[in-house]
């Protein structure tokens, strides 16, 4: 098999000089797939994207973009290099407009952004109508929304989400992976973290299921769901 | 005419007065708001700032008075201005390097920063009265009256002048364009909405790919701006003297935090809050209330709620109460 687009392989490490969170944990994407992270609450989720990610000490092991070693970066130099990271939480500028976070998302860029913003407002046509109102007064999901299109301003390589579902309701949950796979189909590879193991591993090309910051079982998301011992130990049967 | 002639005496000496004072007040609480949203801190050093700023721009105003250089009518330290600004803003971005910058790094908590600042203070503050002296300066030159009461009375035929300072036209009209530029810098250009990013959120403002460094550096550069013009308003107005502008720290702080420390709209709003406030408790009333009320019905003393040495009790007050009940302040500012 070749070398997949995005790859955090072996990784060890803790957050500063704390214990090891990560045991070993391999996370691989590739263009128009769409790799899950999922597994009980404590299992190292986040943590392991954080890694992907830069936001973590990686004692050992490595992260390569399309080829490159990108261990040593901080995360600001890896959304350089085309990373897009959505955080869970405070993930929006709440004080600025909807159009001003797609902005600021794109604060790198020196070309004329116009385009992706308009590609963005196709996206999430809602916030086409919301573009000058104050992100933090919109609902949970438009926020969601609006964070999605920031990360996308840079025009990334790869998207990465934490929990992009956290505390939405399960109709918005629905369109929010829906409007997901549509970035997907763009052929931009998405590494994303998610609670609702179920519906995720529904869409996932790819599922990783971690185990107290290891890999439990890995495998597409059809296999996974069809899993007894995932079934059993993991997804309530 | 008794109606006119009370609205004469209160706009003469509450409205003008407060007006100008609340200006100066909105535009040092700007400087204020601008670090506390950006920097993360109380900065105690700024009073002083603003002294050293108006002490750097009367220095280039008595130059250019001895050069026989004038502004006409004008003041000339508004020809000074410019050169007071550079000064302190090369000030601070040194206090910057030398100083701040070493406890950001190490990501110290706000209150480690406020304590800093405190010592800066006390460096600008010793530093002013090294070079100028802790006395009086005054430097305001040209016309002094845009309207003489005299001449106002003549005018109109009433019993009260009314008179507007050159000092006090000047004071508004630079606020108004002072803050008119600040807003439009903040809301329309790519620095001044990266500034906002960063104050609102600051991770995500890394993740944007905002250089702190360079959001740091133009706070400070127009923070000490604004300080400069602030002071020499004020010195305009007033007079100059360090001691002063060391205790214009309570107001100005108190005008940010009733506005809502962070947010530049609630300093503006704030300053002129704590500035009537301030005027209105103490005025003596007397004289408007002769006019109002029926004829030997006046007020037998003074009718002033305190005396005018107890003006910042009413900042500590307002101060205070607001803690107390809204500690976001007027508008939508982060708690202390």
């Amino acid at each position: 098999m070749s070398e997949p687009f995005l790859i955090g392989e072996n990784m060890t490490g803790g957050y500063g000089n704390g214990p090891d969170i990560l045991h070993d944990c391999t996370i691989a994407v590739n263009p128009g797939e769409i790799a899950v992270i999922v597994g009980p609450n404590g299992a190292g989720k986040s943590t392991a994207m954080k890694a992907v990610f830069g936001m973590l000490n990686v004692r050992s092991g490595s992260v390569r973009l399309d080829g490159e070693d990108i261990t040593a970066l901080s995360p600001q130099d890896r959304v350089v290099k085309g990373m897009g990271f959505v955080p869970q939480t405070s993930n929006i500028f709440t004080s600025m407009t909807v159009e001003e976070n797609l902005e600021m998302g794109a604060f790198i860029r020196t070309d004329d952004i116009r385009p992706t913003m308009e590609q963005i407002y196709d996206l999430f046509p809602i916030l086409r109508d919301k573009r000058n109102q104050a992100a933090g007064e919109l609902s949970g999901g438009q926020r969601q929304q609006v964070a999605v299109g920031r990360a996308l301003m840079t025009q990334p390589k790869v998207l990465m989400l934490d929990e992009p579902t956290a505390g939405v309701s399960p109709i918005v949950m629905d369109e929010l992976f829906d409007r997901i796979i549509e970035v997907a189909r763009t052929g931009l590879p998405i590494l994303m973290v998610e609670q609702n193991a179920k519906q995720a591993l529904e869409i996932a090309d790819r599922g990783y299921v971690l185990v107290q910051g290891a890999n439990g079982h890995t495998g597409t998301g059809k296999e996974l769901l069809a899993d007894p011992e995932v079934r059993q130990s993991f997804l309530g049967g | 005419m008794d109606i006119l002639n009370a609205l004469v005496a209160l706009t003469n000496f509450v409205l003008i007065p407060a007006t100008a004072y609340g200006s100066q007040l909105a535009l040092g609480a700007l400087g204020v708001t601008l670090i506390y949203g950006i920097l993360r801190f109380s900065n105690f050093a700024h009073g002083d700032t603003m002294a050293f700023g108006t002490m750097c721009t009367i220095l280039v105003t008595w130059m250019f008075q001895s050069m026989g250089v004038s502004f006409g009518v004008l003041p000339t330290a508004l020809l000074a201005l410019p050169f007071g600004i550079l000064g302190t803003m090369a000030l601070v971005l040194f206090t910057d390097r030398t100083v701040y910058r070493f406890y950001r790094q190490q990501r110290v908590k706000p209150v480690v920063m406020v304590m800093v600042s405190l010592g800066v203070m006390f460096i600008m503050n010793g530093l002013v009265r090294f070079i100028i002296g802790p006395g009086n300066q005054r430097f305001a030159d040209g016309e002094r009256f845009i309207i003489k009461a005299r001449a106002f009375k003549e005018m109109t035929g009433l019993n009260e002048g009314l008179a507007i300072k050159t000092s006090q036209g000047i004071t508004v009209v630079t606020a108004i364009l002072v803050v008119a530029v600040l807003f439009w810098f903040l809301n329309k250009t790519r620095t001044g909405k990266s500034m906002r990013a960063y104050s609102d959120n600051e991770d995500l403002a890394l993740l944007s790919g905002i250089n702190p460094d360079r959001v740091v550096m133009i706070t400070w550069l127009i923070v000490a701006a604004l300080a400069t013009i602030a002071g020499v308003l004020y010195g305009l107005d007033k007079s100059f003297k360090p001691f002063t502008y060391f205790q214009l720290l309570l107001p100005i702080f108190a005008a940010a935090i009733v506005g809502g420390l962070g947010n530049p709209l609630g300093a503006i709003a704030g300053g002129f809050v704590i500035a009537f406030s301030e005027v209105l408790v103490t005025y003596a009333w007397k004289k408007v209330l002769i006019y109002l009320m029926p004829e030997g019905m006046g007020p037998e003393g003074l009718a002033q709620l305190l005396s005018t040495d107890y003006k910042f009790a009413v900042s500590f007050m307002i101060l205070v109460v607001v803690l107390l009940f809204k500690p976001t302040g007027l508008f939508k500012g982060k708690a202390v």
